[in-house]
């Protein structure tokens, strides 16, 4: 039976969905409302939430002293490049794990996911020498092979999953209508893989947009994506709280805007197979 | 056309052997039931007609032609599936024209026959909707719809119907009748079904663990069962089965006697029991009748709507003699 909605627990359950969401959402607002304060408002103890006066200083002090433009390229670059590289050895792979499986398919694909379990740290040596070695450190090749390489377990997991939920019966279907395997790809499989494609692209963008670790640790000036602009004003000679926050606002102003943009095929992607 | 020849056909799926080796032969036109309880093997048998799946040893030929090696896009059969299976991402036009393009025939012409077949099914007004935006006996339509176009040498039909509720189902039921009448091309229709079977079929083909039990017209199956599997199997209500020394007086392992073939009275008769369950159906009524010392399994007996017994009341139950059907220790039918 269907438990009653009453007014009062529709009316707990939202007020708690709206909490919920505000709590997330408020490191984010903070940081975009300390963006506009002054250095001095941005520590001042109790805060004030929207009563101070409002500055562009910061903004325009961090677009004179770094090159944000360069830096959001490089962003750009990285996590577009990895993300398009990891998709193109990914389809392939995912694809023949899900329609043609073998004996060890789980078992490949319980490896790949076991890669995310190592430290990132543990490895980070070995590669810092590799990349100081071929000349990798510090340039955008160096970054996309590296943001390719750790995203690429996930990629491969989610077009799995999609590629799962593609039901046999239809290709099988597609055969008895005399369909090459060549039509059958052309004319069944991609277009009901595409969706799922597409939100694969959109998250690991996004991963590798957000990518710390890496982009902070085999950059230095040339290659450094937003991640490393938002790190250079947490400086050691003082806190700049005010400066920082216009940092990261800038930093993450245009994958917001992304998300948002492609929120409906975002969701979908994440929930996808969960409810039938 | 479609004569459709299995020889020595056997499947293995690694270690388990799915169909032993079996013969069949599907007459040209002949619409024929594939039944059994489910994982009998009648679907895989179905899918190596089709080229789903590959045989592990044996022929089948289909019009005379070895098709053993054929892909399923060139063995010229149509398929329906239990899921419809519809391209999602396609209009219905596009569905049912889907086969015609794969054969290359130009515009004008899929969208004649496409048309036809639209009229056929009822299918006019929804030809420009996807998949999703139809009922489900509409979805079935479209599938049969994307088989008859292309003029296949014989339709597969893998349970069609057992994802429609009740009544739709009796209301394709027909309309596959009619269209197996009117188009005279081979059907192979699977289910587990035994009122399908018996409703649709020229031929039945009834299978147990990949063996075939039995094959023959739907009458043939109900008056001379050739074991007590085909004699449970068919029927509904199902045969009631009597051992031991009731069955002995008539040199016999087991009797069986259909619940149609008991005629049932309060005051007389040959066996004596109690009335439990009765289900009126209104044309028919079904009394379940427990005779301990006959079997422990309660007898089914079918009597007309208005009958006037109930639970609880002793009744007499007596067989018509020429209706008896005796088994051997085998479960072999006796003739």
């Amino acid at each position: 039976m269907a438990r009653a909605v009453t007014p009062a627990r529709k009316a707990t359950v939202t007020v708690f969905a709206w909490g919920v969401g505000l709590l997330i959402f408020f490191p984010i607002l903070w940081t975009i409302l300390t963006s506009f304060k002054t250095e001095a408002e941005a520590i001042a103890s109790p805060p004030s939430f929207v009563g101070f006066d409002w500055t562009l200083e910061n903004y325009s002090t961090v677009m004179e002293r770094s090159n944000y433009f360069l830096h959001f390229l490089n962003s750009v670059v990285i996590s577009v490049g990895s993300t398009l590289i990891g998709l193109l050895v990914a389809i392939p792979a995912a694809w023949s794990m899900a329609f043609v499986p073998g004996k060890r398919t789980k078992d490949v694909l319980m490896w790949m996911l076991s890669t995310k379990m190592l430290p990132p740290v543990g490895v980070l040596i070995p590669i810092y020498l590799i990349f100081r070695d071929t000349g990798l450190l510090d340039t955008r090749t160096g970054l996309v092979i590296v943001l390719t390489l750790i995203n690429l377990p996930i990629i491969v997991w989610m077009l799995y999953t999609y590629f799962k939920e593609i039901p046999v019966d239809i290709l099988e279907a597609a055969r008895m209508d005399g369909a090459s395997l060549r039509a059958e790809i052309i004319y069944v499989l991609t277009p009901m893989a595409v969706p799922g494609i597409a939100s694969t692209l959109l998250l690991n963008i996004i991963l590798a947009w957000n990518e710390a670790f890496w982009t902070l640790n085999l950059t230095a000036a040339n290659a450094a994506p937003l991640t490393a602009f938002i790190a250079s004003y947490s400086s050691p000679e003082g806190l700049f709280y005010a400066k920082l926050s216009a940092a990261s606002t800038m930093a993450i102003a245009p994958i917001l805007i992304m998300g948002w943009f492609s929120q409906k095929q975002l969701v979908r992607g994440l929930t996808f197979g969960a409810v039938k | 056309m479609g004569r459709i020849i299995l020889e020595q056909v056997t499947k293995s799926f690694g270690d388990v052997n799915v169909i032993p080796p079996l013969d069949l032969e599907i007459e040209d036109g002949e619409f024929v039931v594939f039944v059994g309880p489910s994982g009998c093997g009648k679907s895989t048998l179905l899918r190596l007609i089709a080229g789903l799946e590959d045989v592990s040893s044996g022929q089948i030929s289909i019009d005379g032609r070895a098709a053993t090696e054929l892909p399923p896009a060139k063995r010229g059969l149509a398929m329906v599936f239990q899921s419809y299976a519809l391209y999602p991402h396609m209009s219905v036009r596009k569905n049912i024209s889907f086969p015609l393009k794969m054969a290359g025939l130009d515009q004008a012409e899929q969208n004649k026959r496409v048309e036809a077949a639209a009229k056929v099914l009822n299918l006019t007004d929804y030809l420009d909707r996807r998949p999703g935006q139809l009922s489900g006996g509409q979805r079935q339509r479209v599938a049969i719809g994307r088989a008859i176009v292309r003029e296949p040498a014989a339709f597969l039909f893998d349970e069609p119907l057992s994802n429609l509720d009740a009544a739709l189902r009796v209301n394709m039921r027909l309309e596959i009748s009619e269209l197996h009448n009117s188009l005279e091309t081979t059907m192979i229709y699977v289910t587990h079904d035994q009122v399908e079977a018996m409703t649709m079929a020229d031929k039945i083909v009834v299978l147990r663990a990949g063996h075939i039990e039995q094959v023959g017209t739907p009458l043939d199956l109900y008056r001379n069962p050739r074991n007590l599997f085909v004699a449970g199997f068919i029927g509904s209500p199902k045969m009631n089965f009597i051992e031991g020394a009731e069955a002995a007086k008539h040199n016999a392992a087991t009797i069986g006697i259909r619940p149609e073939h008991l005629s049932i009275s309060k005051s007389e008769g040959q066996w004596k029991g109690t009335v439990g369950v009765s289900e009126h159906l209104g044309s028919d009524t079904f009394l379940h009748v427990h005779a301990k010392d006959l079997t422990s399994e309660p007898i089914t007996v079918r009597s007309d709507g208005e009958v006037d017994i109930h639970h609880g009341d002793t009744v007499f139950l007596s067989p018509q003699d020429d209706k008896i059907h005796r088994f051997d220790k085998e479960g072999l039918r006796i003739s």
